[in-house]
Formats: structure tokens, sequence, C-alpha cells
């Protein structure tokens, strides 16, 4: 299977491309992965992986800059209809629009706004940051052998407000519920970080490279 | 419900881990790769390395260190020491870090914290601040590991950190670091309720109690410690365990 993790000059893509490889041993699958920036290797792969820090304007900007990247990540996604996992901003990318900086305009495959987190108990500090419990609201293939209430690594300060419910298979409890993972057709994504979520993380991971449309 | 986090910190020195006591008299606790792969399998929340004489030394041992702690822990990695451009955030990014902890660099010149928060992400930029006690609920700001005085007021500059986009402050008390006599619950309180972003307690960790109190007392989001659990004293479990049973939220 050939994976290509989306290079936008955003983040540690190292850490995701080794916790996929360890996803990758654990179900004894061969895999190759490709960190890349150009539109046919994205074109060219199975699945894809779409990472994602910094806020949501610099990461439109980002992928923007690249000539075809942002076009060629569509059409994998809705032409191909080939899987994506988004995460964390990349996630988020999924939306209408987000409201980090200035509105900017996002894939709007999902529909939904990406809106700062409101918190009413001052002792809440954000970002959002560090383990949280993740309740699977939906069955589905990707969450398969991860117990309801796992731990996963978050750490944002805005959040996927979907206007469809349908589309959120998890979430996380901050104060009010918030959006931990989206579904999709082929299209997933998950707020937190798998590659920093230990065990969980990588059954997560091996879950993607296992998942069958 | 979020999790309090607990994280080991790996002082780091030519490659290897030691721990000071008030940053001076270095004893070796081991390699910080395996001593990060035991922190890990033992259910730490976050490692932090401090690469504790980077300023002067090779840097080039820290990042093949930290790239191969990257490949065998998927738990977030903090490093810091010496951090004092946009170059070294990439460097340790590159190599496998998640976070930067920036400290001297941040207090000589505040715009690198919006710089650098801005070119990857409050989520990565991580502020140090050394404080020492110089009057009744009176810290100053102390840089270069402790040794320079810079006149600047914690609480004053806590703000400014918030302000430029730093996404959390490690906070250690210098009057307490390697005392083993509790964290300065009255600093990290007073930081904790100042500023939005979450505070990490450091600074005289000497038994379980200590970490209950980083929470309890200080308010700290996470609590950082070090030698205790470097000599075995007490495991990242036993620690956890003992969180719970006082009611504080862990992750087990």
């Amino acid at each position: 299977m050939y994976v290509s993790i989306v290079d936008y000059g955003t983040g540690n893509l190292n850490s995701v491309s080794k916790a996929l490889e360890a996803a990758a041993a654990n179900i004894n699958k061969k895999l190759s992965i490709k960190i890349s920036n150009n539109p046919k290797d994205i074109l060219d792969s199975d699945k894809i992986i779409l990472p994602g820090q910094g806020s949501y304007r610099q990461c439109v900007l980002g992928l923007k800059n690249i000539s075809g990247l942002w076009d060629s990540i569509n059409e994998f996604v809705l032409i191909k209809k080939k899987p994506i996992f988004g995460i964390c901003v990349g996630m988020q990318l999924f939306s209408d629009q987000g409201f980090e900086e200035e509105i900017t305009q996002g894939f709007g495959w999902i529909k939904g706004s990406v809106k700062k987190i409101q918190l009413n108990n001052k002792d809440l500090k954000l970002p959002h940051m560090g383990w949280n419990e993740v309740s699977i609201a939906k069955k589905n293939d990707l969450f398969v052998d991860i117990k309801n209430l796992s731990h996963f690594y978050f750490v944002h300060s805005y959040a996927f407000e979907a206007e469809n419910i349908d589309n959120i298979i998890c979430a996380t409890d901050y104060e009010k519920p918030i959006t931990a993972a989206l579904l999709k057709e082929n299209i997933f994504g998950t707020q937190f970080h798998p590659e920093k979520s230990q065990e969980n993380g990588i059954k997560l991971l091996s879950n993607f490279l296992n998942w069958n449309l | 419900m979020l999790k309090k986090r607990i994280i080991p910190c790996l002082d780091v020195k030519d490659g290897r881990v030691v721990k000071g006591i008030n940053f001076t008299d270095l004893k070796d606790a081991g390699d910080p790769v395996e001593q990060a792969k035991i922190y890990d399998k033992g259910g730490a929340d976050e490692i932090c390395f401090l690469d504790i004489t980077a300023s002067n030394e090779n840097r080039k041992t820290l990042l093949s260190k930290v790239s191969e702690t990257a490949k065998n822990c998927f738990i977030p990695l903090t490093v810091g020491g010496g951090v004092a451009s946009i170059e070294d955030i990439k460097n340790l990014l590159l190599a496998g870090a998640d976070k930067v902890s920036i400290n001297t660099a941040a207090v000589k010149n505040h715009n690198f914290i919006k710089e650098s928060s801005i070119r990857f992400g409050s989520q990565c930029i991580v502020i140090a601040i050394d404080a020492k006690k110089v009057g009744i609920n009176k810290w100053e700001v102390f840089t270069h590991g402790g040794r320079n005085s810079t006149g600047i007021d914690v609480i004053e500059y806590a703000k400014i950190v918030e302000k430029n986009g730093a996404g959390e402050i490690l906070l250690t008390s210098m009057d307490r670091d390697g005392t083993k006599t509790g964290y300065d619950l009255e600093l990290t309180r007073k930081v904790s309720n100042l500023v939005s972003i979450p505070i990490i307690a450091s600074g005289g960790v000497g038994n379980l109690d200590h970490l209950y109190q980083g929470f309890s007392e200080g308010l700290a989001s996470a609590v950082l410690a070090a030698s205790i659990f470097h000599y075995g004293e007490y495991s990242i479990l036993e620690a956890k365990q003992f969180l719970a049973s006082k009611g504080i939220p862990v992750r087990l």
C-alpha cells in the first residue's frame, strides 16, 4: 500500500510517519510512505494523510501556496473517492470555513465551521491540551477494537462545529461536547493526534490502513 | 474529562541524562533514549528534554537523541535548552520534537515568541520561565540556567508571554529546584490564576504529595519532575495511582 503524508510546511511530519510505520508493522502490512507536496504523488496514492498544525488560515494558505496541491487533494477525495485521514487542523480543513485570524474557506467536504472554543469555567485552560477521553458516538470501521472512552492526546483552541451530527462519530468533553472525530464516506479525520496517543493512536492508524470502503 | 499530566523531565548534557542539585553538582542517570522509552511504557503523559548546556556545547548530539526518541515514543516530546532562533526550532521539530521550550531568547526578545508561534503554531511553543523569589509575592525572571537576573517581574512577564501567543508556560522555581521541598505553590497558583494558557509546575519535587499539591494548591495543568522518577524512588504508575486516590483526574 502506498500512503502519502501531505507536506505543506506544517508541524512534525516525521512523528506521523514513524507512527504509521509502527501501525503497519503491527498488522504485518507492507507499506510505502511518502512525505510529499507533489500533486502527482497525492493522486497516485492509495490513501493520504493530511496533517495540520498552527492556524486554520495558515494551513489553507500553506496548501494553496504549492502549485496544484489543493486541487489534487480535492480530486483525490471527491473524484477518486479514496480514503483521507485529516489530523487536527487537517481535519478542520474539511469544513466550509474557519474563523481563526480571519474567515477562511476550507475544502467544504463536511458542512460546518471551525470556531474558537468558548468556556464559561475560567479554571479551564485554552488550548485544550492533554489527554482526554473519546466517546464513540457511532459504530464505525476506524474505531474497531478501540474501547469507548479511551484516552487520546489533544491540543487545540478551535473546534469543528458540524451541521450534520451524523458526521460526528466521536466526541470528547471540555465543558461541552467537542468534535473528536468525523466520518463521511471516504473522508475521516480526528481532532486529536493519533501519532501522539500511544497504543490507541497506533491502533487507529492500523485501522485506517485496513479500512476498505 | 481532560486529565492532569505527569511529565518526567530529562536534563541532558553531552547526550546523557543528568539532574543538577541547584544546577551544579551533576549526577549521571543514564541514556535519554532508554529513559524515554521506560517513561513512555510506564504511562508518562509527555516527556521533556532540557539540554542544560546547549548554549555552549555541540547540539548535534541532542538532535540525534531527539530523533531516536521520536522513533520509539508515541507521546508528545518537548525539547528545550538554548533555543534561540526560528532555525533552532525548525531543526528540533524536524528531528522529532513536538514542542520546543524557549527561555532566554524569549526574555531578550518578546517578539520571538510571537514570530515562532505564528510560524509553527502556539501548540508547539512552550515558554520556560525561571523564577526566583525576591520579596513577598514578588518573583523575578532569571535566565541562562538561573545565573543571570533580568529585573523583570514574573507576573508581568507571564502576561506578555500569553499575549504573544505561547501555548504553555513551564514555570520553574529556582529557589526550589533540586531541594526536594516541593513546588513554590504560591508562585504557581498566582501565575495559573493570571493566564488562561496551561501552566506546568516545576522545581522542587521530593515526594508524591508534592505532585498532588502542584495540582490542588498550585492549580497547575501538568507537573514536571526529574529525580524522583530517574532514581526509581517512584514509578509514574505509583505517582498516578496516588494522585487518583486523592481525586486528581489522571490517565491510568
